[in-house]
């Protein structure tokens, strides 16, 4: 049943990624931090950060491979370096740098992908980050962070920075529905449950939060009640909040705006078989690159909505 | 405490002399490795590390005011490994133990687990954008200390070196020295047959580097590239090191396609060893 829920307008709040440059620029008092950008710091809005403190902000052109290596000399030299891009090409081009200079010594170097999944919209599929968070998380150590909303990128920073070891942010680009109204709770690696419910739990992070949580009203007017997680932390995960949520509630249902393949749905699912066998759906893009439009109708088009997550837990309850 | 220890040439050629000797018999003993380019860099590593020039101490490792060595050409590591033995890291008899279990001596350098070593190499192309991250921390902290990193010749061939030169040069960065150690040979053939390089002074100058070009087994010329290095203001430098694959052993001289990434049998080591005289 179509409830024509459409949070997938993306309406109110500032960018993530706005909100990042923000926090970044505050946090920038403590002299450690630097701020090392691929050209795109205007999209990035490292711009922030670098309008208060020129000297620490190197715009090292487009080349994200020395861009990676440069930060790993910045840790290894004691700064805290912030290596900002757009996500695919981070991940993407410089995979090998950040795989044999960041993760393997575990440098403390902080990775910010911007401009990540579908929702760029226009620009098309060669800019849209999909299998960021698989490579992220395949890399031994790292701390993977996908942030729901503005306030919650917010903290997200904040206790990126603070956090000693290796990390990727993940931001998208568009501005996204506020989850946060208050600012955000957020702890590293400690899910937020958004909505009790004990029919059915939604885990989804990133612009996937707020159609869960519409997703979570459509399902009530049927009378399921379902609880959601804003899983923002795949790595490391909260175990014991998938576990309890797998002993709670009968079936789990994981959104994210990312390929099928090793992102959240892969990693809940681990948890999941390994502590407390449970029925799962999965509501992500599937195995396929997607196309230019409004990111509205790119999202719709590849099954990012309230509506598939409704669906999802029609067919997770019905087996 | 930091100094850059300066020994008599007599005894820079017999330090020489000994790494030789080490390369040669830890790659046996590891029954792998590549010897024949940890043999081309022995005569720059040992200036380095003992011609005045590196400002290190192996009690403090991570001194934040020390120099910076950084091998980015990993498969050189029996190399590395035999100089920083020398210098104090570890003991020379340590050096048996290369590439086995639970050795911190492995196959190629691993920062996380060997003092001394300066980064985790072994994915080609990477040590000269840890060495410009360095650099700049340093300029930003006001720290007067000098960054060295080492490429191979075919190591080159990788983009993100250019990347680097290019953004170092961009950025003036006088307290960065690359050292090529243009041995000529690379994994299947010559680098000449693979991708030539020259003329490669011209490349780096083109990007704003001071270049200069030397005899990389001669210990006095050398002393005066690092010499002139240091006297270089406002621009990074290069040396670029013509060096000999495999120098010192004449069975990899003569067939310098043949041994990169082989260990000498025993047999050939012993005669290698009387070679090398050490």
């Amino acid at each position: 049943m179509s409830l024509g829920l459409s949070r997938i307008d993306l309406p109110d709040g500032a960018p993530p990624r706005e909100a990042f440059g923000e926090a970044l620029a505050e946090a920038g008092s403590d002299e450690r931090i630097v701020a090392v950008d691929g050209d795109v710091n205007n999209s990035t809005f490292t711009s922030k950060f670098a309008e208060k403190y020129p000297d620490r902000f190197f715009n090292v052109g487009i080349a994200e491979s020395n861009l990676v290596g440069i930060a790993s000399g910045f840790a290894a030299s004691g700064k805290i370096p912030v290596a900002a891009s757009f996500s695919v090409f981070l991940l993407g081009n410089a995979f090998d740098q950040i795989r044999m200079s960041v993760a393997f010594p575990n440098r403390n170097v902080k990775l910010v992908g911007t401009h990540a999944g579908i929702s760029i919209g226009e620009d098309g599929p060669s800019q849209m980050a999909v299998e960021d968070i698989a490579l992220a998380c395949a890399l031994p150590g790292f701390t993977v962070i996908v942030p729901a909303d503005a306030a919650s990128a917010s903290a997200a920073t904040r206790a990126m920075l603070e956090r000693e070891g290796p990390s990727f942010l993940r931001l998208g680009r568009s501005k996204v529905p506020v989850v946060y109204e208050d600012g955000a709770d957020f702890q590293l690696g400690k899910a937020n449950r958004l909505r009790d419910g004990d029919d059915i739990t939604i885990i989804a992070n990133g612009i996937m939060v707020a159609m869960a949580l519409d997703a979570a009203e459509g399902l009530a007017a049927e009378g399921v009640e379902a609880r959601v997680l804003d899983m923002h932390t795949v790595k490391p995960i909260d175990a014991a909040a998938i576990e309890q949520a797998a002993n709670e509630t009968r079936a789990i249902v994981v959104a994210e705006e990312h390929l099928a393949w090793g992102g959240l749905g892969a990693t809940v699912s681990m948890v999941v078989a390994e502590r407390r066998p449970t029925k799962m759906a999965f509501v992500n893009i599937g195995d396929t690159y997607a196309t230019s439009g409004k990111a509205e109708e790119i999202l719709a088009q590849y099954g990012l909505t309230p509506d598939a997550i409704i669906d999802a837990g029609h067919r997770v309850l019905k087996d | 405490m930091l100094e850059a220890r300066t020994e008599e040439r007599s005894e820079i050629e017999e330090i020489a002399r000994r790494m030789r000797r080490d390369i040669v018999t830890s790659t046996t003993a590891a029954g792998s490795g590549h010897p024949s380019t940890s043999l081309s860099m022995v005569e720059v590593v040992t200036r380095i590390y003992f011609g005045g020039v590196l400002r290190y101490d192996p009690a403090d490792p991570h001194n934040p005011d020390r120099d910076r060595f950084i091998l980015s050409k990993g498969h050189g590591a029996p190399g590395l490994y035999a100089v920083l033995a020398e210098a104090g890291y570890f003991p020379v008899d340590d050096l048996k133990t290369l590439r086995k279990l639970g050795s911190p001596l492995e196959g190629h350098p691993n920062m996380a687990r060997l003092p001394g070593v300066e980064a985790s190499t072994g994915s080609l192309g990477q040590g000269l954008s840890i060495g410009v991250g360095h650099a700049l921390a340093a300029r930003l902290d006001g720290r007067d200390l000098r960054v060295y990193v080492m490429t191979g010749d075919g190591e080159l061939e990788e983009g993100q070196v250019w990347e680097a030169v290019m953004y170092a040069g961009n950025q003036g960065l006088d307290n960065l020295t690359l050292i090529v150690d243009h041995n000529k040979y690379q994994q299947t053939a010559a680098v000449d047959e693979v991708l030539p390089l020259d003329p490669l002074d011209a490349k780096f100058k083109g990007f704003q580097w001071e270049a200069t070009t030397i005899d990389g087994h001669s210990i006095d010329e050398v002393a005066e590239a690092f010499d002139w290095a240091r006297g270089v203001s406002g621009a990074p430098q290069v040396i670029v090191a013509n060096t000999v694959k495999g120098k010192g052993v004449s069975l990899m001289e003569e067939t310098p396609s043949g041994w990169h990434g082989k260990a000498l049998p025993p047999e050939e080591a012993e005669k290698a060893l009387q070679e090398i005289g050490a």
